[in-house]
């Protein structure tokens, strides 16, 4: 081979001003998210924090991996089934509490994502399925669990022994702190070499083996995270409202997610927090009069998949990058 | 007299680089492979010829280990694949690729290759680092894309190349990996006629310290190109030999009846 510098030029970066337009957009949301609980009911926001953390974790799975998990309620309903039990009986510090919930979430995770990934496409997705059925009827069985009743008047505790959380404002911000921390993750995750490597799996599976990778080993890790990141998502949700349900390991959770990330878009960043604002909103409103809230939703749905495939952020993107 | 420089895991013989051995495929009761026995020569181009459904795809992906074989022996330079992952054979060296063109379509010409070099070099698991970390990629992607003739394009998505330029990028990420052994699946079915000479020239240049097989039907390609050609019918071969001894061969006459070729 020659050493002659013949000068190749590189793919371009992303134009300045685009860097610009998003950290803007950023510095926007960041002091939205400081303020909004002096106008916003703060519990509302939790939830909607915990949702969009669980529908990302999902995404992470769906949106950049290509695998539809149809049981991330398991993740996310044992993460606050283990952090509700370790807080209430065994009285553990809120931040211990929710390291165990994670932990446990992301060893179900690994449990169950060794069967998973062994197959592939739908019944990679009925895989899942199956087997967080099982789990439902593992936690309905659980002598920790309490069966219908769940785990009750969870104490939200304090944290470093200091910071009392039973106040609404001092657990939103614990809980925004919960969330950036689990978004930052996943930022990581997929603008890293790894996550490059993740795209090319999703993108063409049979192409990244015979690049050499081992497909399934990048599969796995990634299913393990995005538990362990639901985990995360539903033992915060256990602290906020102070309990773990049946409900929480359901597979309409599940379903929800798996919602939310459609609606808001898959494989982008943001996307999944829009889906789950919009949801939780309605589901909140709606609640308190007579429509029926999940054939709202349903419509919704099918509205936002025939006209904008790519979701609400898909949209935004579009115009964005129009000159 | 200067030895060339012993690629590594690799010894140097005569051996040949493949050596395959009663393989056999069925599909439920379908033999798409039969009995196969052959041996490909290190350092030269093999065709593989044979008419539509005659095994070849299959022979391909029976090589790389993507089907397992019902049968039969494979090994690659001395040691047995028989039994090997896929992802392994590529790592000692056999790289294949797809009749139908394997480009991932949303990332760009660019991160295409790129994601084939962050193996080799180490950096594929870095899950805590940002993209920063492949800037060092940068310049061997530009050159392999440069070789190929698509540099050029490196910023745009790969869905949105032609037909050809998906498989010169094939080619091009399929370089990235610096494989010893290269299987090429048609890679000109379907191309442009001028893409056919240009494409011709770049397998002849790339094969020049590696092994190729490929299957091709433009018989003039074969004739220009290949050292050896096995012909393959109906799962099994019948005959092999270099172009000018089987060109006149009964079977592959009958093989290729009703192709345009005489
Ligand atoms: N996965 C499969 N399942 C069942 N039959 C297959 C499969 N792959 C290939 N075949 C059959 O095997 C035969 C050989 O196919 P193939 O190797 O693609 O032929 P070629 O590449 O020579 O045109 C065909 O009859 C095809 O239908
Ligand atoms: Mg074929």
């Amino acid at each position: 081979m020659s050493n002659t510098t013949t000068h190749i030029p590189g793919p371009t970066q992303s134009l300045p001003s685009a860097r610009a337009l998003k950290l803007v957009a950023f510095a926007v949301l960041a002091v939205a998210l400081l303020i909004a609980p002096a106008v916003l009911y703060p519990v509302f926001l939790m939830k909607i924090l915990c949702f969009a953390l669980f529908a990302s974790a999902l995404n992470l799975l769906l949106g950049y991996t290509g695998l539809l998990s149809f049981g991330h309620a398991t993740f996310f309903g044992g993460g606050a089934y283990f952090t509700a039990y370790c807080v209430k009986a065994l009285e553990v510090g809120p931040l211990t509490g929710i390291l165990i919930g994670v932990a446990g979430a992301a060893v179900l995770g690994l449990a169950i994502g060794v069967i998973a990934i062994r197959r592939q496409g739908i019944y990679f997705a009925m895989t899942t399925l199956a087997l967080s059925q099982l789990a439902y009827f593992c936690f309905l069985r659980a002598p920790f669990t309490n069966a219908e009743d769940g785990i009750q008047n969870v104490p939200r505790g304090t944290l470093f022994g200091v910071i009392d959380l039973t106040d609404h404002v001092t657990m939103y911000f614990f809980v925004l702190t919960v969330f950036a921390i689990g978004m930052f993750a996943i930022w990581r995750i997929v603008t890293s070499p790894f996550g490059e490597v993740v795209k090319a799996i999703r993108e063409n599976e049979q192409r990244a083996i015979s690049l050499g990778y081992n497909v399934n080993r990048y599969k796995l890790s990634v299913f393990t995270v995005s538990a362990a990141l639901a985990g995360l998502a539903g033992s915060t949700k256990a602290l906020v409202f102070q309990i773990a349900t049946l409900t929480d390991v359901s597979w309409q959770m599940s379903g929800e997610a798996i919602l939310m990330a459609l609606l808001g878009g898959l494989g982008t960043l943001t996307g999944p927090s829009v889906g789950a604002t919009v949801i939780v909103t309605m589901q909140n409103y709606l609640a308190a009069t007579s429509v029926p809230v999940n054939v709202v939703i349903g419509v919704v749905f099918v509205i936002s998949v025939l006209l904008f495939r790519k979701g609400i952020v898909g949209v935004f993107q579009r115009f964005s990058k129009a000159p | 007299m200067i030895q060339e420089p012993v690629k590594e895991g690799y010894a140097v013989s005569d051996a040949p680089i493949l050596s395959i051995r009663g393989l056999c495929k069925s599909f439920g009761g379908f033999h798409a492979v039969k009995d196969v026995d052959v041996d490909f020569q290190r350092g030269q181009i093999h065709a593989l010829i044979g008419p539509n459904g005659a095994g070849k795809s299959t022979f391909f992906s029976l090589l790389s280990k993507f089907h397992e074989p019902t049968s039969g022996t494979i090994s690659l330079a001395g040691q047995d694949i028989t039994r090997t992952r896929p992802e392994k054979v590529v790592r000692m060296g056999m790289v294949r690729s797809f009749q139908i063109s394997a480009v991932f379509p949303e990332m760009t010409v660019f991160e295409n290759v790129r994601v084939a070099l962050q193996r080799r070099t180490g950096r594929d698991i870095q899950f805590w680092c940002g993209l920063g970390l492949l800037d060092g990629l940068r310049d061997e992607a530009m050159y392999l894309l440069d070789r190929v003739g698509i540099a050029d394009l490196a910023d745009k998505r790969a869905a949105d190349l032609s037909y050809g330029r998906k498989r010169t990028l094939e080619i091009a990420t399929t370089l990235a990996l610096d494989p010893k052994v290269i299987l090429l699946d048609e890679p000109m079915a379907g191309m442009a006629v001028e893409d056919i000479g240009m494409v011709s020239a770049l397998i002849k240049e790339i094969s020049h310290d590696r092994t190729t097989l490929m299957v091709e039907h433009n018989l003039n390609v074969v004739e220009d190109l290949c050292d050896t050609a096995t012909v393959l019918a109906r799962g099994e071969i019948v005959a092999k030999g270099t172009f000018s001894e089987i060109r006149n061969d009964s079977e592959v006459r009958r093989a290729y009846i009703g192709t345009d070729y005489d």
